[in-house]
């Protein structure tokens, strides 16, 4: 794997691949000591446009538990107003002599134009309203253990609701891409604002009916209303939204039970998501989190681990 | 006649060539004029066009030269340069410079640089706004009154939103017979950010939507208002087949409503926008196959009466930008009537005199330029350009008359027809020579 941009470019078998080395990693946050060499002298940068917290640390704790050298850049308004091109950015760290770069921008498509700029690895941490791959690795990661330790199943299948702004959301199209390659169903569940176009070419089913949808899911995944849709009339209030579209505590009730909750966070709990339903034993938010780290630490692995002057041990070799 | 005797005044003579696909025929030039190819004599400039067809210079509604205030992007001789090399004898220089043309000063500042650098004829257009605010109107009636005698007013790169402002600037210029060129775009339907079609492309791409709406509902609105007013209006770039449709409503109702399209929205489509690459940003974006095809009927049956190239040369840097933060707009002038062979004329949509409506004599009518886009008979403005309709090439970016390399058919094989450029008699361009 040269870069991961889009969780579209994986296939079935890539996911899998990536998922299990997560799982080995996983057992690394469980030591005492959560070093592994196996990026010893590789150097990741973590160039930021936009500001992300959770994103940006638990790419510096992968980074950092397979050992290579984590180096965190803040470019946030480095951009066109203050003259500098993206291009000229990239192409000062590139020339540092990085070997991947974890991009978050605001702006769809950015991490595309940079492979064309420089030769590191290019790993997509978040594109504007476009795609955020490893998001959805994360979250397939979390559902495929949950559903592993319900019946032993995996996510071939299963019906996955998402739920909200799919139009902004780079959350959706990568689950969209990722759920879809797995052999899982998907029903987006927004009102037709927040809708994008064209998503009648999606393969997907398409719901403005949360109440009708919920009984029949076996996962559901609440998307993060954005402050600025509150003013940008694609609903008329956030009151109008939780009744319609928020995942309540009536609504809560009507999932069949064991059903997981997903929320890539920040919540806002009382919009979209009750209290209730984000601290339910079914909640697997914090899971989330914990899995972000395990597979960032497999897809570093898979990007850099694999050349061969490196004097590197497979992970897995070490955790035998 | 200015009778010095000096070879120059011997005239030029264009021999055997197609005459607008009308049969073949010699042109003799002299003092900028045609004048009877028999009177030519033994000492004339001759110019053998067996195969070749003749075309009247092309006039080009919509350029961008960028001169004054960006000279780093194109200057009025670079952009005129690329003019001459894509058979045009005149380009009308839009007002979005930096200081606006809004007054008389500024459009002949221009007028005066284009007499002193341009390769080809520089018509200043005025905005209609001050400042290209859309709030007050800028001094129509000077800039129609100055030395440069301006026709065509726009605020283009940005809407006349303002219904009342539009109606106001439409009644005034009806007192010296001038036109108002709208960028039909609806900022509360397609914003700052929107650099996509809104359509399956814009929603996986996760750009910003651009509706055919936004441009469709501006140009009923103006057309009723160049209804209201008895005024002409023209309608800039024109990307949709709703457009079209509103067009042939407006013209049904016998309103003066013109329009053009450019060449990138006559070929090229939404599908370029996959891989992010700026040189596709546009503005209005490209659209997907049903809309080209409909621009290319309508620029057929004389619904959309004109090209317009809307050559829009940019810095390189301002292009290095992610795409939603890169600037808009590709180059076009050099490419244009390559495109035209390539969408209209080799699939029997137009022949040539049909191109030299479309591209030369429509565009001088709307912009009411007396010397540019007239036939090529004795007595009339000496302005010629020669095509060979079988050349084809690979287009090079690097290899552009303009400062810019903002250019969409870089590395693609297109015809190449224009073999020479005269402007008042003059060959402003020659392929392969000095």
């Amino acid at each position: 794997m040269r870069h991961l941009l889009s969780a579209g470019d994986l296939s079935a078998d890539e996911i899998t691949g990536i998922l299990d080395l997560a799982e080995e990693m996983s057992a690394v946050q469980d030591r005492p000591v959560k070093k592994l060499p196996a990026l010893r002298g590789r150097t990741v940068v973590n160039l930021f446009f936009e500001d992300s917290t959770r994103t940006r640390s638990s790419f510096e704790i992968a980074g950092k538990w397979l050992s290579a050298d984590v180096i965190n850049i803040s470019a946030k308004g480095s951009a066109v107003s203050k003259g500098e091109s993206l291009r000229d950015t990239v192409m000062t760290v590139g020339a540092m002599g990085v070997d991947a770069m974890v991009i978050r921008h605001m702006a769809s498509g950015a991490p595309w134009q940079v492979t064309g700029w420089v030769d590191a690895s290019i790993l997509n941490a978040g594109d504007g309203t476009h795609e955020h791959p490893t998001q959805a690795l994360l979250d397939a990661f979390t559902l495929r253990r949950h559903f592993r330790r319900l019946d032993g199943g995996d996510l071939t299948g299963r019906t996955v609701a998402i739920v909200g702004d799919v139009t902004h959301s780079r959350v959706a199209r990568s689950n969209v891409l990722l759920l879809r390659t797995l052999g899982a169903k998907v029903v987006l569940v927004a009102p037709p604002t927040l809708m994008p176009a064209g998503i009648e070419t999606w393969p997907v089913a398409v719901s403005h009916d949360l109440d009708a949808v919920l009984p029949a899911v076996d996962a559901v995944m609440m998307l993060r209303v954005q402050r600025e849709r509150m003013s940008g009339g694609y609903f008329p209030t956030p009151r109008e939204y939780t009744i319609s579209y928020g995942l309540t505590r009536p609504r809560l009730e009507s999932l069949r039970p064991d059903t997981p909750i997903c929320h890539p966070g920040p919540m806002n709990r009382g919009l979209e998501i009750s209290a209730e339903a984000a601290d339910a034993a079914s909640s697997l938010v914090l899971d989330q989190v914990a899995a972000g780290v395990s597979v960032r630490m497999a897809v570093l692995y898979e990007l850099l681990g694999g050349a061969e002057e490196m004097p590197v041990t497979r992970a897995h070799e070490v955790l035998a | 006649m200015s009778g010095m005797g000096e070879a120059p005044n011997a005239g030029l003579l264009i021999v055997g060539a197609d005459l607008v696909g009308a049969g073949q025929g010699d042109l003799l030039m002299r003092d900028g004029v045609f004048v009877d190819p028999s009177e030519a004599g033994a000492d004339v400039e001759r110019i053998d066009a067996d195969g070749l067809v003749a075309l009247p210079g092309l006039v080009d509604l919509h350029t961008h030269l960028r001169e004054p205030g960006r000279e780093d992007a194109e200057t009025i001789a670079t952009g005129t340069l690329a003019a001459a090399r894509g058979g045009y004898t005149a380009v009308l220089a839009m007002a979005n410079t930096d200081p606006v043309t809004d007054t008389a000063e500024a459009a002949e500042h221009i007028w005066a640089l284009g007499r002193r650098d341009g390769a080809a004829e520089v018509v200043p257009v005025g905005a209609v706004s001050k400042g290209l605010q859309g709030s007050e109107l800028a001094e129509l009636g000077l800039m129609a009154r100055s030395a440069a005698t301006v026709r065509v007013f726009s605020d283009d790169g940005v809407c006349v939103t303002d219904a009342r402002l539009m109606r106001r600037a439409l009644e005034y210029v009806r007192a010296f017979d001038g036109v108002i060129a709208q960028h039909a775009q609806d900022p509360r339907l397609a914003g700052a950010d929107a650099c996509c079609h809104e359509g399956e492309l814009s929603g996986r791409l996760g750009l910003p939507g651009w509706p055919p709406a936004a441009e469709s509902t501006i140009v009923a609105r103006d057309a009723e208002l160049a209804a209201l007013t008895g005024s002409r209006t023209h309608v800039c770039h024109v990307s949709t087949a709703d457009t079209v449709d509103v067009l042939r409503w407006a013209h049904r109702r016998g309103i003066a409503i013109t329009a053009e399209v450019t060449p990138h929205h006559l070929m090229l489509t939404t599908s370029e926008l996959t891989g992010y690459d700026p040189i596709y940003k546009v503005n209005p974006p490209l659209r997907p196959d049903e809309h080209v095809a409909a621009l290319r009927e309508a620029l057929a049956d004389g619904t959309i009466a004109a090209v317009g190239t809307d050559h829009a040369p940019h810095a390189r840097h301002d292009k290095q930008h992610a795409f939603i933060d890169a600037a808009p707009g590709m180059i076009g002038l050099e490419t244009a009537l390559a495109v035209l062979i390539e969408t209209m004329v080799k699939p029997g949509r137009l022949d040539w005199a049909g191109v030299a409506e479309r591209m030369s004599y429509e565009p001088a009518r709307i912009a009411r330029l007396p010397h540019q886009g007239r036939p090529l008979t004795i007595g009339e403005p000496a302005n010629v350009v020669l095509v060979d309709p079988q050349a084809r090439a690979t287009v090079d970016a690097a290899t552009s008359a303009s400062l810019a390399r903002n250019n969409p058919w870089h590395s693609r094989e297109l015809p190449d027809p224009v073999a020479a450029t005269i402007w008042r008699g003059r060959i402003s361009y020659r392929r392969g020579g000095s």
